[in-house]
Protein backbone atom coordinates (compact mmCIF):
# COMPACT_ATOMS: atom_id res chain seq x y z
CA UNK A 1 0.00 0.00 0.00
CA UNK A 2 2.79 2.38 0.91
CA UNK A 3 4.43 1.69 -2.46
CA UNK A 4 1.36 2.89 -4.28
CA UNK A 5 1.31 6.01 -2.14
CA UNK A 6 4.97 6.69 -2.91
CA UNK A 7 4.24 6.13 -6.55
CA UNK A 8 1.33 8.54 -6.71
CA UNK A 9 2.52 11.05 -4.13
CA UNK A 10 0.60 12.44 -1.16
CA UNK A 11 0.12 15.79 -2.95
CA UNK A 12 -2.14 14.24 -5.54
CA UNK A 13 -4.35 12.79 -2.82
CA UNK A 14 -4.59 16.25 -1.28
CA UNK A 15 -5.48 17.80 -4.64
CA UNK A 16 -8.18 15.19 -5.23
CA UNK A 17 -9.67 15.74 -1.79
CA UNK A 18 -9.59 19.51 -2.13
CA UNK A 19 -11.33 19.30 -5.51
CA UNK A 20 -14.02 16.99 -4.10
CA UNK A 21 -14.41 19.25 -1.05
CA UNK A 22 -14.84 22.31 -3.26
CA UNK A 23 -17.42 20.49 -5.40
CA UNK A 24 -19.32 19.88 -2.16
CA UNK A 25 -18.97 23.51 -1.06
CA UNK A 26 -20.27 24.83 -4.37
CA UNK A 27 -23.11 22.33 -4.27
CA UNK A 28 -24.16 23.65 -0.86
CA UNK A 29 -23.90 27.24 -2.03
CA UNK A 30 -25.60 26.99 -5.43
CA UNK A 31 -28.07 24.07 -5.50
CA UNK A 32 -31.61 24.83 -4.31
CA UNK A 33 -32.96 21.31 -3.85
CA UNK A 34 -32.51 20.29 -0.23
CA UNK A 35 -31.70 16.64 -1.04
CA UNK A 36 -28.89 17.72 -3.37
CA UNK A 37 -27.58 20.08 -0.70
CA UNK A 38 -27.48 17.12 1.70
CA UNK A 39 -25.58 15.08 -0.89
CA UNK A 40 -23.10 17.94 -1.29
CA UNK A 41 -22.47 17.99 2.45
CA UNK A 42 -21.84 14.24 2.28
CA UNK A 43 -19.34 14.80 -0.54
CA UNK A 44 -17.51 17.33 1.64
CA UNK A 45 -17.30 14.91 4.56
CA UNK A 46 -16.28 11.96 2.38
CA UNK A 47 -13.57 14.00 0.66
CA UNK A 48 -12.09 14.54 4.12
CA UNK A 49 -12.45 10.83 4.94
CA UNK A 50 -10.46 9.98 1.82
CA UNK A 51 -7.71 12.34 2.89
CA UNK A 52 -7.70 10.87 6.40
CA UNK A 53 -7.05 7.40 4.97
CA UNK A 54 -4.34 8.72 2.67
CA UNK A 55 -2.59 10.51 5.55
CA UNK A 56 -3.00 7.42 7.69
CA UNK A 57 -1.05 5.37 5.16
CA UNK A 58 1.44 8.18 4.67
CA UNK A 59 2.24 8.26 8.40
CA UNK A 60 1.96 4.45 8.80
CA UNK A 61 -0.44 5.11 11.67
CA UNK A 62 -3.88 3.56 12.23
CA UNK A 63 -5.43 6.49 14.14
CA UNK A 64 -6.52 8.22 10.94
CA UNK A 65 -8.49 5.20 9.80
CA UNK A 66 -10.20 4.90 13.18
CA UNK A 67 -11.14 8.56 12.97
CA UNK A 68 -12.87 7.84 9.66
CA UNK A 69 -15.23 5.46 11.45
CA UNK A 70 -16.11 8.20 13.92
CA UNK A 71 -16.72 10.76 11.23
CA UNK A 72 -18.85 8.32 9.21
CA UNK A 73 -21.01 7.53 12.24
CA UNK A 74 -21.39 11.23 13.00
CA UNK A 75 -22.28 12.02 9.39
CA UNK A 76 -24.95 9.32 9.43
CA UNK A 77 -26.48 10.74 12.62
CA UNK A 78 -26.38 14.23 11.20
CA UNK A 79 -28.14 13.27 7.99
CA UNK A 80 -30.79 11.34 9.94
CA UNK A 81 -31.66 14.52 11.84
CA UNK A 82 -31.49 16.61 8.67
CA UNK A 83 -33.88 14.31 6.81
CA UNK A 84 -36.30 14.41 9.74
CA UNK A 85 -36.33 18.22 9.58
CA UNK A 86 -36.79 17.98 5.80
CA UNK A 87 -39.81 15.67 6.21
CA UNK A 88 -41.49 18.12 8.58
CA UNK A 89 -40.83 20.96 6.12
CA UNK A 90 -42.31 18.91 3.31
CA UNK A 91 -45.43 18.22 5.37
CA UNK A 92 -45.91 21.92 6.07
CA UNK A 93 -44.93 23.36 2.71
CA UNK A 94 -45.34 20.58 0.17
CA UNK A 95 -41.94 21.33 -1.32
CA UNK A 96 -38.27 20.80 -0.53
CA UNK A 97 -36.93 23.79 -2.43
CA UNK A 98 -34.92 25.79 0.09
CA UNK A 99 -35.79 29.04 -1.71
CA UNK A 100 -39.27 28.66 -0.25
CA UNK A 101 -37.85 29.12 3.24
CA UNK A 102 -37.95 32.87 3.61
CA UNK A 103 -40.29 33.66 6.47
CA UNK A 104 -37.39 34.84 8.61
CA UNK A 105 -35.97 38.14 7.37
CA UNK A 106 -34.88 41.44 8.77
CA UNK B 1 -13.69 12.22 33.60
CA UNK B 2 -16.54 11.01 35.79
CA UNK B 3 -18.55 14.06 34.77
CA UNK B 4 -19.01 12.81 31.24
CA UNK B 5 -20.05 9.30 32.25
CA UNK B 6 -22.43 10.59 34.91
CA UNK B 7 -24.04 13.01 32.45
CA UNK B 8 -24.68 10.37 29.80
CA UNK B 9 -26.10 8.09 32.50
CA UNK B 10 -28.40 10.88 33.66
CA UNK B 11 -29.60 11.44 30.09
CA UNK B 12 -30.51 7.77 29.70
CA UNK B 13 -32.22 7.88 33.09
CA UNK B 14 -34.40 10.78 31.89
CA UNK B 15 -35.63 8.63 29.02
CA UNK B 16 -36.33 5.76 31.43
CA UNK B 17 -38.40 8.03 33.69
CA UNK B 18 -40.94 8.38 30.91
CA UNK B 19 -41.20 4.60 30.51
CA UNK B 20 -41.81 3.95 34.19
CA UNK B 21 -44.40 6.76 34.39
CA UNK B 22 -42.61 9.15 36.72
CA UNK B 23 -43.07 12.22 34.55
CA UNK B 24 -44.03 14.44 37.51
CA UNK B 25 -40.70 13.77 39.18
CA UNK B 26 -38.69 14.35 36.03
CA UNK B 27 -37.68 18.01 36.43
CA UNK B 28 -36.83 17.89 40.16
CA UNK B 29 -34.98 14.57 39.78
CA UNK B 30 -32.94 15.87 36.84
CA UNK B 31 -32.03 19.04 38.68
CA UNK B 32 -30.95 17.01 41.71
CA UNK B 33 -28.94 14.72 39.43
CA UNK B 34 -27.24 17.71 37.82
CA UNK B 35 -26.43 19.17 41.24
CA UNK B 36 -24.80 15.82 42.07
CA UNK B 37 -22.79 15.93 38.85
CA UNK B 38 -21.80 19.50 39.68
CA UNK B 39 -20.43 18.36 43.04
CA UNK B 40 -18.59 15.51 41.32
CA UNK B 41 -17.07 17.96 38.83
CA UNK B 42 -16.00 20.47 41.44
CA UNK B 43 -14.35 17.71 43.46
CA UNK B 44 -12.01 17.06 40.52
CA UNK B 45 -10.73 20.65 40.60
CA UNK B 46 -7.53 19.81 42.43
CA UNK B 47 -6.94 16.52 40.67
CA UNK B 48 -5.74 17.21 37.15
CA UNK B 49 -5.10 14.12 35.11
CA UNK B 50 -5.64 12.46 31.77
CA UNK B 51 -7.78 9.41 31.13
CA UNK B 52 -8.29 6.80 28.41
CA UNK B 53 -5.00 7.38 26.64
CA UNK B 54 -5.35 11.16 26.98
CA UNK B 55 -8.76 11.19 25.29
CA UNK B 56 -10.02 13.25 28.24
CA UNK B 57 -7.74 15.70 30.01
CA UNK B 58 -9.07 17.10 33.29
CA UNK B 59 -7.57 20.37 34.47
CA UNK B 60 -8.66 23.59 36.14
CA UNK B 61 -9.85 25.02 32.82
CA UNK B 62 -12.08 22.07 31.96
CA UNK B 63 -13.45 21.76 35.49
CA UNK B 64 -14.41 25.42 35.84
CA UNK B 65 -16.01 25.66 32.42
CA UNK B 66 -17.84 22.34 32.88
CA UNK B 67 -19.23 23.64 36.17
CA UNK B 68 -20.46 26.80 34.44
CA UNK B 69 -22.17 24.70 31.74
CA UNK B 70 -23.83 22.48 34.34
CA UNK B 71 -25.18 25.51 36.21
CA UNK B 72 -26.56 26.95 32.97
CA UNK B 73 -28.21 23.62 32.11
CA UNK B 74 -29.84 23.47 35.54
CA UNK B 75 -31.45 26.84 34.81
CA UNK B 76 -32.52 25.79 31.33
CA UNK B 77 -34.10 22.59 32.62
CA UNK B 78 -35.93 24.44 35.38
CA UNK B 79 -37.37 26.73 32.69
CA UNK B 80 -38.46 23.83 30.49
CA UNK B 81 -41.10 22.67 32.98
CA UNK B 82 -43.21 25.72 32.22
CA UNK B 83 -42.21 26.04 28.57
CA UNK B 84 -43.30 22.54 27.53
CA UNK B 85 -46.53 22.63 29.57
CA UNK B 86 -48.63 21.87 26.52
CA UNK B 87 -46.32 19.05 25.31
CA UNK B 88 -46.09 17.09 28.54
CA UNK B 89 -45.72 13.76 26.73
CA UNK B 90 -42.48 14.93 25.10
CA UNK B 91 -40.98 16.53 28.20
CA UNK B 92 -38.55 13.68 28.89
CA UNK B 93 -37.25 13.75 25.31
CA UNK B 94 -36.54 17.45 25.46
CA UNK B 95 -34.81 17.18 28.82
CA UNK B 96 -32.78 14.16 27.74
CA UNK B 97 -31.64 16.02 24.60
CA UNK B 98 -30.56 18.95 26.78
CA UNK B 99 -28.52 16.62 28.99
CA UNK B 100 -26.86 15.03 25.95
CA UNK B 101 -26.15 18.53 24.66
CA UNK B 102 -24.45 19.26 27.97
CA UNK B 103 -22.35 16.10 27.66
CA UNK B 104 -21.21 17.32 24.25
CA UNK B 105 -20.32 20.69 25.77
CA UNK B 106 -18.31 19.04 28.56
CA UNK B 107 -16.47 16.88 26.01
CA UNK B 108 -15.62 20.03 24.07
CA UNK B 109 -13.78 21.67 26.94
CA UNK B 110 -12.12 18.55 28.37
CA UNK B 111 -10.72 16.91 25.25
CA UNK B 112 -7.15 15.72 25.05
CA UNK B 113 -7.51 14.33 21.57
CA UNK B 114 -8.97 15.93 18.46
CA UNK B 115 -11.30 12.95 17.99
CA UNK B 116 -12.97 13.80 21.30
CA UNK B 117 -13.22 17.44 20.26
CA UNK B 118 -14.94 16.50 17.01
CA UNK B 119 -17.37 14.12 18.71
CA UNK B 120 -18.18 16.74 21.35
CA UNK B 121 -18.91 19.47 18.83
CA UNK B 122 -21.09 17.13 16.81
CA UNK B 123 -23.07 15.92 19.83
CA UNK B 124 -23.71 19.54 20.79
CA UNK B 125 -24.64 20.61 17.25
CA UNK B 126 -26.92 17.67 16.47
CA UNK B 127 -28.82 18.19 19.73
CA UNK B 128 -29.26 21.84 18.83
CA UNK B 129 -30.54 21.01 15.33
CA UNK B 130 -33.23 18.87 16.94
CA UNK B 131 -34.14 21.52 19.49
CA UNK B 132 -34.24 24.30 16.89
CA UNK B 133 -36.71 22.39 14.72
CA UNK B 134 -38.61 20.93 17.66
CA UNK B 135 -41.78 22.96 17.16
CA UNK B 136 -42.79 20.62 14.33
CA UNK B 137 -45.93 22.32 13.03
CA UNK B 138 -44.48 25.82 13.10
CA UNK B 139 -43.00 26.79 9.76
CA UNK B 140 -40.66 29.34 11.34
CA UNK B 141 -39.16 26.68 13.58
CA UNK B 142 -38.77 24.32 10.60
CA UNK B 143 -36.97 27.00 8.68
CA UNK B 144 -34.71 27.84 11.60
CA UNK B 145 -33.85 24.15 12.06
CA UNK B 146 -33.07 23.70 8.38
CA UNK B 147 -30.89 26.80 8.17
CA UNK B 148 -29.05 25.86 11.32
CA UNK B 149 -28.59 22.31 10.10
CA UNK B 150 -27.22 23.31 6.70
CA UNK B 151 -24.80 25.93 7.99
CA UNK B 152 -23.85 23.88 11.04
CA UNK B 153 -22.92 20.81 9.04
CA UNK B 154 -21.13 23.01 6.53
CA UNK B 155 -19.05 24.39 9.40
CA UNK B 156 -18.49 20.87 10.74
CA UNK B 157 -17.16 19.86 7.33
CA UNK B 158 -14.67 22.74 7.43
CA UNK B 159 -13.61 21.82 10.98
CA UNK B 160 -13.16 18.19 9.90
CA UNK B 161 -10.96 19.28 7.00
CA UNK B 162 -8.91 21.36 9.40
CA UNK B 163 -8.45 18.41 11.76
CA UNK B 164 -7.40 16.30 8.78
CA UNK B 165 -4.76 18.86 7.79
CA UNK B 166 -3.42 19.00 11.35
CA UNK B 167 -3.25 15.20 11.35
CA UNK B 168 -1.46 15.25 8.03
CA UNK B 169 1.13 17.64 9.40
CA UNK B 170 1.66 15.99 12.77
CA UNK B 171 0.70 12.33 12.34
CA UNK B 172 -1.26 12.32 15.59
CA UNK B 173 -4.52 13.55 17.07
CA UNK B 174 -3.18 13.91 20.59
CA UNK B 175 -3.02 17.56 21.62
CA UNK B 176 -0.03 17.22 23.94
CA UNK B 177 1.98 15.48 21.21
CA UNK B 178 0.88 18.14 18.73
CA UNK B 179 1.94 20.86 21.18
CA UNK B 180 5.40 19.30 21.46
CA UNK B 181 5.78 18.81 17.71
CA UNK B 182 4.65 22.36 17.00
CA UNK B 183 7.70 23.71 18.88
CA UNK B 184 10.04 22.31 16.25
CA UNK B 185 11.31 24.77 13.71
CA UNK B 186 10.25 23.01 10.52
CA UNK B 187 6.48 22.71 10.36
CA UNK B 188 4.71 21.42 7.26
CA UNK B 189 2.53 24.10 5.66
CA UNK B 190 -0.49 21.87 6.40
CA UNK B 191 -0.41 22.75 10.09
CA UNK B 192 -1.22 26.48 9.76
CA UNK B 193 -3.79 25.64 7.06
CA UNK B 194 -5.44 23.22 9.47
CA UNK B 195 -5.46 25.73 12.31
CA UNK B 196 -6.97 28.35 9.99
CA UNK B 197 -9.73 25.98 8.81
CA UNK B 198 -10.60 24.89 12.37
CA UNK B 199 -10.72 28.55 13.40
CA UNK B 200 -13.07 29.42 10.54
CA UNK B 201 -15.36 26.56 11.54
CA UNK B 202 -15.37 27.73 15.15
CA UNK B 203 -16.10 31.32 14.04
CA UNK B 204 -19.23 29.87 12.40
CA UNK B 205 -20.22 28.22 15.66
CA UNK B 206 -19.72 31.33 17.80
CA UNK B 207 -21.38 33.48 15.10
CA UNK B 208 -18.59 36.00 14.61
CA UNK B 209 -18.77 38.39 11.65
CA UNK B 210 -18.44 37.52 8.70
CA UNK B 211 -19.81 34.07 9.59
CA UNK B 212 -22.79 35.39 11.55
CA UNK B 213 -25.57 35.57 8.95
CA UNK B 214 -27.35 32.44 10.19
CA UNK B 215 -27.64 33.59 13.80
CA UNK B 216 -30.49 36.19 13.65
CA UNK B 217 -32.76 33.96 11.57
CA UNK B 218 -32.12 30.85 13.64
CA UNK B 219 -32.50 32.70 16.94
CA UNK B 220 -35.78 34.28 15.83
CA UNK B 221 -37.32 31.12 14.41
CA UNK B 222 -36.41 28.61 17.11
CA UNK B 223 -38.64 28.08 20.14
CA UNK B 224 -37.71 30.65 22.81
CA UNK B 225 -36.13 28.15 25.18
CA UNK B 226 -33.89 26.83 22.41
CA UNK B 227 -32.84 30.38 21.64
CA UNK B 228 -31.91 30.74 25.30
CA UNK B 229 -29.82 27.55 25.05
CA UNK B 230 -28.07 28.70 21.90
CA UNK B 231 -27.30 32.21 23.03
CA UNK B 232 -25.96 31.21 26.43
CA UNK B 233 -24.72 27.62 26.61
CA UNK B 234 -23.78 26.98 22.98
CA UNK B 235 -22.06 30.32 22.44
CA UNK B 236 -20.01 30.14 25.62
CA UNK B 237 -19.05 26.54 24.87
CA UNK B 238 -17.85 27.31 21.38
CA UNK B 239 -15.82 30.28 22.63
CA UNK B 240 -14.17 28.25 25.41
CA UNK B 241 -13.41 25.47 22.93
CA UNK B 242 -11.73 27.81 20.47
CA UNK B 243 -9.63 29.18 23.33
CA UNK B 244 -8.73 25.69 24.53
CA UNK B 245 -7.89 24.47 21.02
CA UNK B 246 -5.41 27.26 20.44
CA UNK B 247 -3.78 26.90 23.85
CA UNK B 248 -3.77 23.08 23.99
CA UNK B 249 -2.11 22.70 20.62
CA UNK B 250 0.31 25.48 21.42
CA UNK B 251 -0.60 26.98 18.07
CA UNK B 252 1.96 29.77 17.96
CA UNK B 253 -0.40 32.69 17.40
CA UNK B 254 1.45 34.51 14.69
CA UNK B 255 1.22 38.20 13.90
CA UNK B 256 -1.04 37.62 10.89
CA UNK B 257 -3.37 35.46 12.97
CA UNK B 258 -3.64 38.18 15.59
CA UNK B 259 -4.50 40.75 12.91
CA UNK B 260 -7.30 38.46 11.70
CA UNK B 261 -8.61 38.07 15.25
CA UNK B 262 -8.52 41.85 15.79
CA UNK B 263 -10.41 42.51 12.56
CA UNK B 264 -13.02 39.80 13.19
CA UNK B 265 -13.48 41.05 16.73
CA UNK B 266 -13.96 44.68 15.65
CA UNK B 267 -16.32 43.68 12.84
CA UNK B 268 -18.41 41.47 15.15
CA UNK B 269 -18.86 44.21 17.72
CA UNK B 270 -19.68 46.91 15.20
CA UNK B 271 -22.01 44.91 12.96
CA UNK B 272 -23.72 43.25 15.92
CA UNK B 273 -24.39 46.48 17.77
CA UNK B 274 -25.43 48.56 14.77
CA UNK B 275 -27.79 45.91 13.41
CA UNK B 276 -29.30 45.40 16.87
CA UNK B 277 -30.36 49.06 17.00
CA UNK B 278 -33.12 48.64 14.43
CA UNK B 279 -34.61 45.32 15.54
CA UNK B 280 -38.19 45.15 16.78
CA UNK B 281 -38.08 41.48 17.78
CA UNK B 282 -36.41 40.88 21.14
CA UNK B 283 -34.96 37.47 20.19
CA UNK B 284 -33.44 38.96 17.05
CA UNK B 285 -32.07 41.86 19.05
CA UNK B 286 -30.45 39.47 21.52
CA UNK B 287 -29.01 37.50 18.58
CA UNK B 288 -27.20 40.60 17.36
CA UNK B 289 -26.20 41.44 20.91
CA UNK B 290 -24.76 37.90 21.13
CA UNK B 291 -22.75 38.53 17.96
CA UNK B 292 -21.25 41.65 19.53
CA UNK B 293 -20.47 39.76 22.75
CA UNK B 294 -18.69 37.10 20.66
CA UNK B 295 -16.56 39.97 19.38
CA UNK B 296 -15.67 41.04 22.93
CA UNK B 297 -14.86 37.47 23.95
CA UNK B 298 -12.57 37.05 20.94
CA UNK B 299 -10.33 39.70 22.50
CA UNK B 300 -9.16 37.05 25.00
CA UNK B 301 -7.44 35.18 22.16
CA UNK B 302 -4.91 38.00 21.85
CA UNK B 303 -3.19 37.22 25.14
CA UNK B 304 -3.80 33.52 25.63
CA UNK B 305 -1.21 33.11 28.39
CA UNK B 306 -3.15 34.86 31.12
CA UNK B 307 -6.66 35.53 29.86
CA UNK B 308 -8.36 32.20 30.70
CA UNK B 309 -9.71 33.66 33.94
CA UNK B 310 -11.07 36.69 32.09
CA UNK B 311 -12.78 34.49 29.53
CA UNK B 312 -14.43 32.44 32.28
CA UNK B 313 -15.57 35.59 34.06
CA UNK B 314 -16.92 37.22 30.92
CA UNK B 315 -18.65 34.01 29.86
CA UNK B 316 -20.25 33.59 33.30
CA UNK B 317 -21.41 37.22 33.41
CA UNK B 318 -22.81 37.14 29.89
CA UNK B 319 -24.56 33.80 30.15
CA UNK B 320 -26.09 34.43 33.59
CA UNK B 321 -27.57 37.73 32.44
CA UNK B 322 -28.74 35.96 29.27
CA UNK B 323 -30.54 33.33 31.35
CA UNK B 324 -32.21 36.01 33.49
CA UNK B 325 -33.33 37.95 30.41
CA UNK B 326 -34.69 34.86 28.69
CA UNK B 327 -36.56 33.75 31.81
CA UNK B 328 -38.48 37.03 31.68
CA UNK B 329 -38.96 36.76 27.90
CA UNK B 330 -40.38 33.25 28.34
CA UNK B 331 -42.87 34.55 30.89
CA UNK B 332 -43.92 37.60 28.89
CA UNK B 333 -44.17 35.94 25.49
CA UNK B 334 -45.87 32.74 26.56
CA UNK B 335 -48.88 32.07 24.28
CA UNK B 336 -48.02 35.07 22.06
CA UNK B 337 -47.16 34.43 18.42
CA UNK B 338 -44.05 36.62 18.40
CA UNK B 339 -41.52 38.24 20.71
CA UNK B 340 -41.86 41.85 19.55
CA UNK B 341 -41.05 44.70 21.92
CA UNK B 342 -44.78 45.59 21.95
CA UNK B 343 -45.32 42.62 24.27
CA UNK B 344 -43.12 44.24 26.89
CA UNK B 345 -45.06 47.50 27.09
CA UNK B 346 -46.01 48.38 30.64
CA UNK B 347 -44.28 45.42 32.27
CA UNK B 348 -42.88 47.85 34.84
CA UNK B 349 -46.40 48.49 36.15
CA UNK B 350 -47.99 45.09 35.79
CA UNK B 351 -45.04 43.08 37.03
CA UNK B 352 -42.37 45.27 38.69
CA UNK B 353 -40.19 42.38 39.90
CA UNK B 354 -39.68 40.77 36.50
CA UNK B 355 -39.23 44.17 34.87
CA UNK B 356 -36.50 44.98 37.40
CA UNK B 357 -34.79 41.64 36.71
CA UNK B 358 -34.88 42.17 32.94
CA UNK B 359 -33.52 45.69 33.43
CA UNK B 360 -30.68 44.30 35.55
CA UNK B 361 -29.85 41.64 32.97
CA UNK B 362 -29.78 44.16 30.14
CA UNK B 363 -27.68 46.60 32.19
CA UNK B 364 -25.22 43.80 32.87
CA UNK B 365 -24.97 43.04 29.13
CA UNK B 366 -24.48 46.73 28.39
CA UNK B 367 -21.74 46.93 31.04
CA UNK B 368 -23.17 49.23 33.71
CA UNK B 369 -21.44 49.01 37.12
CA UNK B 370 -22.30 46.78 40.05
CA UNK B 371 -23.40 44.11 37.56
CA UNK B 372 -20.85 41.51 36.54
CA UNK B 373 -20.88 42.61 32.90
CA UNK B 374 -19.14 45.86 33.80
CA UNK B 375 -16.23 44.23 35.64
CA UNK B 376 -15.91 41.60 32.92
CA UNK B 377 -15.49 44.32 30.31
CA UNK B 378 -13.21 46.36 32.57
CA UNK B 379 -10.69 43.57 33.16
CA UNK B 380 -10.90 42.40 29.56
CA UNK B 381 -10.22 45.88 28.18
CA UNK B 382 -7.38 46.64 30.58
CA UNK B 383 -5.73 43.32 29.74
CA UNK B 384 -6.07 43.98 26.02
CA UNK B 385 -4.48 47.43 26.45
CA UNK B 386 -1.58 45.78 28.27
CA UNK B 387 -1.20 43.40 25.33
CA UNK B 388 -0.84 46.48 23.12
CA UNK B 389 -4.10 46.73 21.19
CA UNK B 390 -5.22 50.26 22.02
CA UNK B 391 -7.25 50.79 18.82
CA UNK B 392 -9.23 47.61 19.41
CA UNK B 393 -10.11 48.72 22.93
CA UNK B 394 -11.22 52.15 21.70
CA UNK B 395 -13.54 50.49 19.17
CA UNK B 396 -14.83 48.20 21.91
CA UNK B 397 -15.59 51.09 24.26
CA UNK B 398 -17.40 53.03 21.53
CA UNK B 399 -19.40 49.88 20.80
CA UNK B 400 -20.34 49.47 24.46
CA UNK B 401 -21.79 52.97 24.34
CA UNK B 402 -23.76 52.19 21.16
CA UNK B 403 -25.12 49.03 22.76
CA UNK B 404 -26.68 51.04 25.61
CA UNK B 405 -29.03 52.50 22.95
CA UNK B 406 -30.88 49.30 22.11
CA UNK B 407 -30.84 47.89 25.63
CA UNK B 408 -32.50 51.09 26.83
CA UNK B 409 -35.07 50.89 24.05
CA UNK B 410 -36.45 47.76 25.72
CA UNK B 411 -36.12 49.19 29.24
CA UNK B 412 -38.00 52.36 28.25
CA UNK B 413 -40.72 50.29 26.60
CA UNK B 414 -41.24 48.47 29.90
CA UNK B 415 -41.49 51.57 32.07
CA UNK B 416 -42.97 54.38 29.96
CA UNK B 417 -45.56 52.71 27.69
CA UNK B 418 -49.04 51.61 28.69
CA UNK B 419 -49.68 47.91 29.17
CA UNK B 420 -51.71 46.21 26.45
CA UNK B 421 -53.12 43.40 28.58
CA UNK B 422 -52.23 41.92 31.92
CA UNK B 423 -50.58 38.53 32.30
CA UNK B 424 -51.85 36.15 34.92
CA UNK B 425 -50.19 33.49 37.03
CA UNK B 426 -46.86 33.41 38.83
CA UNK B 427 -44.92 30.37 37.60
CA UNK B 428 -42.60 29.63 40.53
CA UNK B 429 -39.78 28.09 38.52
CA UNK B 430 -39.49 31.00 36.09
CA UNK B 431 -39.42 33.49 38.96
CA UNK B 432 -36.89 31.32 40.78
CA UNK B 433 -34.56 31.02 37.80
CA UNK B 434 -34.76 34.74 37.04
CA UNK B 435 -34.06 35.75 40.65
CA UNK B 436 -31.27 33.23 41.27
CA UNK B 437 -29.45 33.99 38.02
CA UNK B 438 -29.56 37.77 38.49
CA UNK B 439 -28.40 37.35 42.10
CA UNK B 440 -25.51 35.17 40.93
CA UNK B 441 -24.67 37.84 38.39
CA UNK B 442 -24.67 40.50 41.12
CA UNK B 443 -22.55 38.30 43.38
CA UNK B 444 -20.02 37.89 40.59
CA UNK B 445 -20.04 41.65 40.14
CA UNK B 446 -19.38 42.29 43.84
CA UNK B 447 -16.74 39.59 44.24
CA UNK B 448 -14.98 39.19 40.89
CA UNK B 449 -12.06 37.35 42.45
CA UNK B 450 -14.33 34.36 43.18
CA UNK B 451 -14.18 33.39 39.53
CA UNK B 452 -11.10 35.21 38.31
CA UNK B 453 -8.78 33.33 40.65
CA UNK B 454 -10.01 29.92 39.55
CA UNK B 455 -7.84 30.15 36.45
CA UNK B 456 -4.67 32.09 37.09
Amino acid sequence: MNNILNHIGIENYIFLSVILFCIGVFGVLYRRNAIIVFMSIEIMLNAVNLLFVAFSTYHQDAQGQVFVFFSMAVAAAEVAVGLAILVSIFRNLGSIDIDNLKKLKG
Amino acid sequence: MNTLIALVGLGVLCLLFEIINLRKLLVPATILGLLGVLALTVSEYNMPGSYYGNMIAVNAFSVSFSSLFIVLTIFLIALSHNFYESHQSKLSDFIAIKIFLLSGAVAMVSFGNLAMFFLGIEVLSISLYILAASSRLNLKSNEAGMKYFLLGSFASGIILFGICMIYGAMGTFDTTEIAELSRSAELPIWFPIGIALVTIGMFFKIAAVPFHFWAPDVYEGSPALTTATMSTLAKVTAMATLFKLLTAMNAEISYQYQIVVVIVSMASMTVGNIMALKQANVKRMLAFSGISHAGYMLMTLLSTNNSAGNLLYYAAAYSLSGIAAFAVILYVCKNRDNEDIVNFHGLGKTNPLLAAILTGALLSMAGIPIFAGFFAKLTLFSQTIQAGYLVLVIVAVVNSIISVGYYFKLILAMYTKEADKARTGTPVLIYGVAIVSILLNLALGLFPSLVMDLLG
